[in-house]
């Protein structure tokens, strides 16, 4: 189906939610950009931006009236495919049940390139691999993918470099490029599941106008990104530095909080958590997220492995850009800059990312 | 990375009974040869829907052995258990307690798992106080096995630190299932104190078909003055059994400075890093490559691991904290 343009999102959400979807889409609330259900275009962020710099995020107005005139927030699809903490299973005696994993029906609006590329990661850590784990399945099938391409990247964003924006590419049921005088939006089917909906709502047929502002609105974001990163064979220079006095230097300033861990979008570390009903004696375990940065992640024989932050530092960067591809065969790191803005003392990865050289 | 019976051994397989009272329950005695293949159709696990679900398995026998270890086997409560190959790993829930990897160390000759466990944690004091007849859940096996077809022709040296003879004793009863294919055997096994000397009979076991063992302590005990082996580092014992370095193969098990340092006493003799294998300790979660606790560098040790060639892994071993 070829592009069309849209004028409202509400015909698009309401045939969303008449399909059984939850509609999540970008809102302000506590002066951060948070994931959260719509009901309507009016529940969205208009007319704000994002200032974001290492350790700093400001929401603010931008004067424009745009729906999505910021970068990303410290949510991702993540939370959605993989939630913060799940059941596994409930034990008495010899009688085992496992619990309905959750899989609900969410369209996420406004998704971005990065993020994208980010489920594409997932995928190959929860599917791709000897061990598929179907509760992701359900939950990534459940996903209905509405992305948006970025106008106004944030400043710690680098999707360029690692090839991941600005503008969405694949993996997306519906792509929308937000522009104005008039406020419309240019639509694309990804697939046969968008278009079968693209062709119910009110549309017009994109003009060669439309599509050449489109491209324009992408090609300017990619020329504003607030960061950078020389990928040329990361891989095995990081994988080379394990001994870099550069992880001392870094050590000495991060906190080893795992807020870049939390954030990130393709971390996907885990932990379990044993629990027993008092009443029946019934016990249970609970998986949820980890990080790297903990001390007790690595725990054998009574000592943690990387019992420091230089160590810690390291594993987590150079998992990122070195041996993700060995597991994976891809990058671990998408780009979005979010480990950047989110680290309370300003640590940021293209930096280090440099100083290693 | 074979359990396959090679041509031409099988009539070579040791003795089958073994002088003295065989126990009801673990047998500590060589036979029946592991893994005990069962004729008939192929083993089904117990059903089980999600890869994070134990399946519930029952205690069949509980054997103290010396010291805080406690050698436990058990069968599924509902269908068959898996093949596991030697060296590999499940993962045993104490309910509300907690779940740890350990070693496949047998099979029961009713097609169970036998595992040995020190009591060091909380999950391993919950595992060791399970009673015949309690429930443990049990996923797995898991991980990669020793490579036993890289060592036919050669001579092999075993060498094991304190419980890490438990990956290593599946290993030795399938090499002397199959000992004509393999040159001379020898275990060396390192321990704190001869108080904690496991599988103790069975080491008798293992000189009795002709095995070169080997033990040493850290530590000879003030209290049992009987001891008058060898003393210190298990590396001492290399001097003391007979193989022929450039046709050695050597499977090592332990923690890891004893197994770096066996690692490269035996490859300063001449023995190659590829022929190297050691078994790694790390924290696992999963077990099946989710949680990303068990990464050594590029390896995700519960599926890359735990066993792995000293040749690949050298490297990274090297680095601290890595
Ligand atoms: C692949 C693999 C195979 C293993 N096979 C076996 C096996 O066959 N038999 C076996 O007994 N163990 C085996 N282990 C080790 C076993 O998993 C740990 O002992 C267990 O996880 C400890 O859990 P816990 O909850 O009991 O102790 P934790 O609560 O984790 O630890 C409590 C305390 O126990 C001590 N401790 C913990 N782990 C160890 C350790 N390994 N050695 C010494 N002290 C420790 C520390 O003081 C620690 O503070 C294996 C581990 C791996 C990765
Ligand atoms: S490492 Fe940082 S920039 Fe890369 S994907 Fe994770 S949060 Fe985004
Ligand atoms: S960087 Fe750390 S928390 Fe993130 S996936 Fe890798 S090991 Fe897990
Ligand atoms: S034990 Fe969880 S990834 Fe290896």
């Amino acid at each position: 189906m070829d592009a069309v343009v849209i004028r409202s999102l509400d015909p698009l959400i309401g045939e969303l939610r008449s399909r059984g979807y939850t509609v999540v889409g970008p809102v302000s609330r506590d002066e951060v950009i948070r994931m959260s259900e719509i009901d309507a275009e009016s529940d969205l962020p208009a007319g704000l931006t994002d200032e974001q710099a290492p350790g700093r995020y400001r929401l603010g107005p931008a004067g424009d009236g745009m729906f999505f005139g910021f970068a990303a927030s410290p949510d991702s699809a993540k939370r959605f495919t993989q939630p913060p903490s799940r059941t596994l299973f409930r034990m008495h005696g010899e009688t085992v049940e496992e619990p309905e994993e959750p899989a609900p029906k969410v369209a996420l609006l406004g998704i971005r390139a990065c993020d994208l590329a980010a489920l594409a990661v997932q995928d190959r850590v929860f599917l791709g691999g000897r061990h598929p784990d179907p509760g992701y399945r359900r939950r990534r099938e459940n996903l209905f993918l509405v992305a948006v391409n970025c106008a106004v990247p944030g400043g710690t964003c680098f999707c360029v470099s690692m090839g991941t924006g600005p503008r969405a590419t694949s993996g997306y049921d519906l792509a929308l490029t937000e522009l104005a005088g008039p406020h419309r939006f240019v639509a694309e089917a990804g697939g046969e599941r968008g278009a079968e909906i693209l062709r119910l709502l009110p549309h017009d047929p994109a003009t060669e106008a439309d599509l050449h502002a489109a491209r324009e609105v992408s090609r300017c974001a990619a020329e504003h990104m607030g960061r950078s990163v020389d990928t040329d064979g990361i891989k095995e220079r990081v994988a080379s530095a394990p001994e870099s006095p550069q992880w001392q230097e870094v050590a000495s300033r991060c906190l080893t909080c795992a807020n870049c861990t939390m954030v990130c979008p393709t971390c996907f570390c885990t932990t379990v958590e044993d629990f027993t009903d008092l009443g029946d004696g019934t016990a249970g375990r609970t998986e949820r997220w980890d990080s790297c940065f903990t001390l007790g992640f690595t725990e054998v024989g009574g000592a943690p492995v990387r019992g420091s932050g230089a160590a810690r530092y390291r594993q987590w960067l150079t998992h990122k850009f070195s041996t993700w591809f060995d597991q994976f065969g891809t990058s671990g790191c998408i780009g979005c800059g979010r480990c950047i803005t989110w680290c309370p003392v300003g640590i940021d990865v293209t930096e280090e990312l440099a100083k290693l050289r | 990375m074979t359990a396959q019976a090679v041509p031409g051994t099988a009539s070579q397989a040791v003795p089958g009974t073994v002088p003295g009272t065989v126990p009801e329950t673990v047998p500590e005695t060589v036979p029946p040869p592991w893994p005990q293949t069962r004729p008939g159709p192929a083993p089904e696990p117990a059903p089980r829907a999600r890869p994070m679900t134990p399946a519930p398995y029952r205690v069949r026998s509980r054997r103290p052995d010396r010291a805080d270890t406690v050698t436990l086997s058990l069968e599924p409560v509902r269908g068959r258990c898996a093949p596991a190959l030697p060296g590999q790993f499940t993962m045993l829930y104490a309910a509300g307690v907690g779940e740890v990897p350990m070693s496949v160390s047998g099979r029961t000759r009713h097609g169970g798992y036998v595992h040995t466990v020190r009591a060091v944690g909380a999950v391993s004091e919950a595992l060791c106080a399970k009673r015949p007849g309690e429930i443990i859940g049990v996923r797995g096996p898991f991980g990669t096995a020793w490579d036993l077809a890289a060592a036919e022709g050669l001579d092999v040296v075993v060498a094991a630190g304190g419980l890490g003879i438990a990956p290593l004793r599946p290993l030795v009863r399938e090499l002397l299932r199959r000992r004509s294919g393999y040159g001379r055997i020898s275990v060396i096994m390192g321990t704190r104190t001869p108080a904690t000397l496991v599988y103790a009979r069975e080491l008798a076991h293992w000189r009795e078909y002709g095995l070169d063992v080997q033990v040493t302590v850290d530590h000879p005990d003030p209290a049992d003055a009987g001891w008058t082996g060898p003393v210190g580092l298990v590396t001492r014992l290399i001097d003391r059994v007979v193989f022929q370095p450039r046709s050695t193969f050597a499977y090592v098990c332990g923690p890891e400075p004893m197994m770096r340092a066996t690692a490269a006493e035996l490859t300063r003799r001449g023995v190659a890093p590829e022929r190297v294998e050691l078994s790694i300790e790390r924290n696992m979660k999963c077990g099946i490559g989710w949680c990303g606790h068990c990464q050594l560098g590029p390896l995700m040790l519960c599926l890359d691991g735990p066993v792995v060639n000293y040749g690949r892994v050298a490297h990274l071993l090297a680095v601290r904290e890595l």
